[in-house]
């Protein structure tokens, strides 16, 4: 493989491979029943609303 | 106890070696270096066998989290950021009045300014980093530290890197790599304490009692690993002897500069952003009292930030003899890189949603504010720099001395002051900051003095640049190079004065934190009142007829 | 699946990652290592990277010992090693830097900034006087100037260390030194600096390189020296009036 063959892919299907990736990627976080365990996970941190003691 | 006494003699060991090294070293800057390595091992064992607890009666409060590595790290960065500070300033007036450089070698320009970039970047930087991912992997976790001891050793061996190198520089021990200076041992000594680092991290995420890791950790964890891989790949050289401190890299020009600026840039993008961003998703969230604006976004954010990243590296090489398809691809992905940042960006700020408010009434949101916004324009100012035929014009130039500090002073400056302010009086068990009032004018001198900077450098930057390639209608270049370094001398003075003004801002810093751990509360007015006229306060009553 | 959050999710989801310490760590670590490597690593094997060029050499012990004095200043801290391809910087500078005139630089030194001028090709541009001249006292031949007085270095003398350690480290790292270059190291550094030292053997070994008393003192071998005999050097390497008949041919 040299660089214009290399080239070449990076400007096409690299290219495409690369934005469906992102897309499957940002599609997946909007995935059935995702919104609720998103919405605990980000509250994690008021939980209790204790914030000096270990558990 | 048999367990303290082996780690003890451990230091008296590496005491003798360091010692020996001494007395062998063949250049005088390693002689010193070792000398500093034989009296810190010295504290460290006369320290071990001191705290030792030989009656076995010392009870550890185990509801409690383990903060004192957190407290000595508030200290840390407090007392290295006002040093970094003052060495920039230092440097800053060197360039506008050059009789400044004393005629000494030890405070040469050239020696000073990789002990202000290491001491702001390092010791600042990732003393703060150090501190708030202890403070936050217990919070989220709801588990103290794992390995106690190992943790005390991180901040400790942490700071015994920064006296070497700092003290490196002014010897003239230097790699010559811009942010990879320290030499060949001081670099094997980091490397052993951020494995140690890394060991506490994972150890207490291992030990949590939530089943969710919380994002702020996916950022931090990120910010370890990758830098441990940055380096130890960069680091790579040859000693020229066993006992002194001379190396040579293992790269040679291209393949040298491109790994370097592989490791420098991601030393801003896994040091400086990674590890702030950290910071941002958890103290920004906790500070307005209100959830991070999307867990989603957030996802989306770090995976595609830590894998844009790594490839942006470059852009620092633009029409240098690095291959084209190189250059073009550090561009490519430079400029993609505005996405996940501008998303991190408002990912923070719309957290603030609902609570705008606060802005107006509560100084450390403002100053997350104000760092969310830098970062946004850093981030914008970057991709475009890294635009090849912007580049032309901005490279060498002191444009990107402007840039670097627009982010620097800007978005890693004002987010770490203001999660000191959130962690101090929580530390330290106070009711509150010494005084809220006091952030105000930190904020204001810092904001003034960022602006005076960053305004002043793309004056200097970009005159610079068309200075350097005006023609004239004769069809020779115009200006001479002393003509042009010149020309710079009135924007070093605002620079400088931007700088003084943000120096004296954290020296408010200093004085606030420092009174706030002393336990004094300043007496103010509070910085919101809601107005309240109790003679208005009833309900109207019926007028009798006339 | 939504009504029970803790049901567990089926096949992979990011819940995993998050849940799962060692998985986000090399998930991680993967994501950061693919940039390096489809980046970094063909440098190292592809061949155009550094095409060779007649006239490199590596550095003789002298050059080497100023290298390392211009080094430890941070010298590059202002001062540039590298002459892009543009009208200005080519006529300010001289020809545009080639990939392999740094190819036995350890570490390379092409700096980020310019608040002096490029050095790449400072070589042969300014007398030795003027040089010694500059840097015991900038503003005196430069008004402008405002880079740091070095006068130390014209009376202190070079303590480079055993050259022949730092060839020998420096061949481990792929500079090709001979054994009697790197035998010969610490005699070469001397000799290089002596205008009565028979230099045929130095000019032998490291083709076109200036033999002379670089500081204007020839009774002691000083920092000075070793620090204008690599500026002097600088460039110098490259005949590119021989080299420009070949490009154009191509």
């Amino acid at each position: 493989m040299n660089y214009d063959q290399l080239r070449h892919l990076a400007d096409s299907w690299g290219l495409v491979a690369m934005g469906v990736m992102f897309v499957t990627f940002v599609g997946w976080t909007f995935r059935k029943g995702s919104a609720q365990r998103l919405d605990e996970a980000a509250n994690m941190i008021f939980k209790d609303g204790c914030d000096d003691k270990a558990r | 106890m048999q367990a303290t006494v082996v780690r003890a003699g451990g230091y008296v060991a590496v005491m003798v070696v360091a010692v020996l090294a001494t007395a062998k070293a063949v250049d005088g800057g390693f002689a010193v270096h070792m000398a500093i390595v034989a009296l810190a091992a010295l504290i460290a064992a006369v320290a071990t066998l001191r705290t030792a607890d030989f009656a076995g009666t010392r009870v550890i409060d185990r509801s409690e989290y383990d903060d004192e590595p957190v407290r000595w790290g508030v200290i840390a960065t407090t007392f290295w950021g006002v040093v970094g500070l003052l060495v920039g300033l230092t440097i800053a007036l060197q360039l506008t009045f050059p009789a400044l450089n004393l005629g000494l070698e030890w405070t040469s320009f050239g020696r000073l300014r990789p002990l202000h970039t290491s001491a702001v970047i390092f010791a600042f930087g990732g003393n703060a980093l150090i501190c708030t991912s202890f403070y936050v992997v217990q919070r989220t976790c709801r588990a103290r530290l794992a390995f106690p001891t190992l943790a005390r050793f991180v901040f400790w061996g942490y700071q015994l890197f920064i006296v070497l190198a700092a003290t490196g520089y002014v010897m003239g021990i230097t790699e010559a790599r811009e942010y990879a200076e320290p030499e060949w041992y001081v670099d094997i000594w980091l490397t052993i304490v951020w494995v140690a680092y890394l060991a506490v991290f994972v150890g207490t995420l291992v030990r949590r009692r939530e089943p969710h890791i919380y994002v702020a950790n996916w950022f931090y964890l990120s910010f370890i690993i990758t830098v441990a891989m940055l380096h130890l790949v960069n680091n790579l050289s040859m000693p020229v002897s066993w006992v002194g401190s001379k190396s040579y890299s293992a790269f040679a020009g291209v393949q040298d500069a491109l790994t370097q600026w592989w490791y420098g840039h991601n030393a801003v993008g896994f040091f400086l952003t990674a590890g702030f961003l950290a910071m941002m998703y958890y103290f920004v969230p906790k500070q307005t009292e209100r959830p991070v604006y999307s867990y989603r976004l957030s996802i989306i954010h770090f995976w595609s930030l830590i894998f844009l990243y790594i490839w942006a590296g470059p852009h620092h090489l633009h029409y240098t003899a690095l291959p084209d398809w190189a250059q073009t691809l550090g561009m490519v992905f430079s400029v993609m890189l505005w996405m996940p940042s501008w998303g991190g960006m408002i990912n923070g700020l719309m957290t603030l949603n609902g609570a705008w408010d606060k802005i107006r009434t509560d100084p450390i949101i403002r100053m997350m504010v104000m760092a969310l916004a830098f970062y946004g324009m850093s981030t914008f100012e970057g991709p475009m720099m890294s635009i090849k035929s912007v580049n032309s014009l901005s490279h060498y130039t002191d444009w990107t001395i402007g840039h670097v500090h627009s982010g620097a002073l800007g978005w890693n400056g004002m987010i770490t002051f203001a999660c000191m302010y959130y962690m101090t009086p929580r530390l330290w068990k106070r009711e509150r900051l010494y005084s809220l009032r006091l952030i105000n004018w930190h904020f204001w001198t810092a904001t003034i003095g960022i602006v005076l900077y960053t305004a002043s450098m793309w004056v200097a930057g970009i005159m610079q640049g068309l200075l350097w390639r005006e023609y004239g209608a004769d069809g020779y270049l115009v200006n001479s190079f002393a003509e042009v370094v010149a020309a710079m001398h009135p924007m070093y003075l605002i620079r400088a004065a931007g700088g003084l003004l943000y120096l004296s801002g954290a020296l408010i810093f200093a004085f606030n934190i420092g009174m706030t751990i002393a336990g004094k509360i300043r007496d103010e007015k509070p910085m919101t009142e809601t107005p309240y006229n109790p003679a208005a306060d009833r309900p109207l009553l019926a007028q009798p007829a006339e | 699946m939504a009504n029970d959050p803790n049901a567990s999710p089926g096949g992979f989801s990011h819940r995993t990652i998050e849940r799962n310490i060692t998985l986000l760590g090399v998930l991680a670590l993967v994501t950061v290592a693919i940039g390096g490597l489809v980046e970094i690593a063909p440098l190292f094997w592809i061949d155009s990277t550094v095409e060779k060029v007649e006239g490199v050499r590596p550095y003789t012990p002298l050059e080497l010992a100023g290298r390392n004095i211009y080094m430890r200043e941070g010298c590059y801290n202002c001062h540039s090693q590298m002459v892009r391809p543009f009208r200005d910087e080519v006529e300010r500078y001289g020809h545009y830097s080639l990939a392999a005139e740094s190819m036995y630089d350890h570490p390379f030194q092409w700096g980020s900034k310019r608040t002096g001028p490029d050095l790449a090709r400072v070589g042969g541009r300014y007398s030795d006087s003027w040089h010694v001249q500059h840097l015991t006292d900038p503003r005196s031949v430069v008004p402008e100037s405002i880079m740091p007085s070095y006068a130390f270095m014209a009376t202190r003398p070079l303590s480079a260390g055993d050259m022949r350690d730092h060839l020998k480290a420096l061949t481990h790292v792929g500079v090709p030194y001979t054994a009697e270059a790197v035998a010969r190291a610490n005699d070469d550094l001397k000799a290089q600096a002596d205008p009565d030292a028979d230099t045929t053997a130095l000019k032998a070994r490291y083709p076109k390189s200036q033999t002379r008393d670089f500081d204007g003192d020839p009774k002691q071998l000083t920092e000075m020296d070793a620090l204008v005999a690599y500026l002097q050097m600088l460039g110098t390497l490259v005949d590119f009036e021989a080299a420009a008949p070949q490009e154009t041919a191509k």
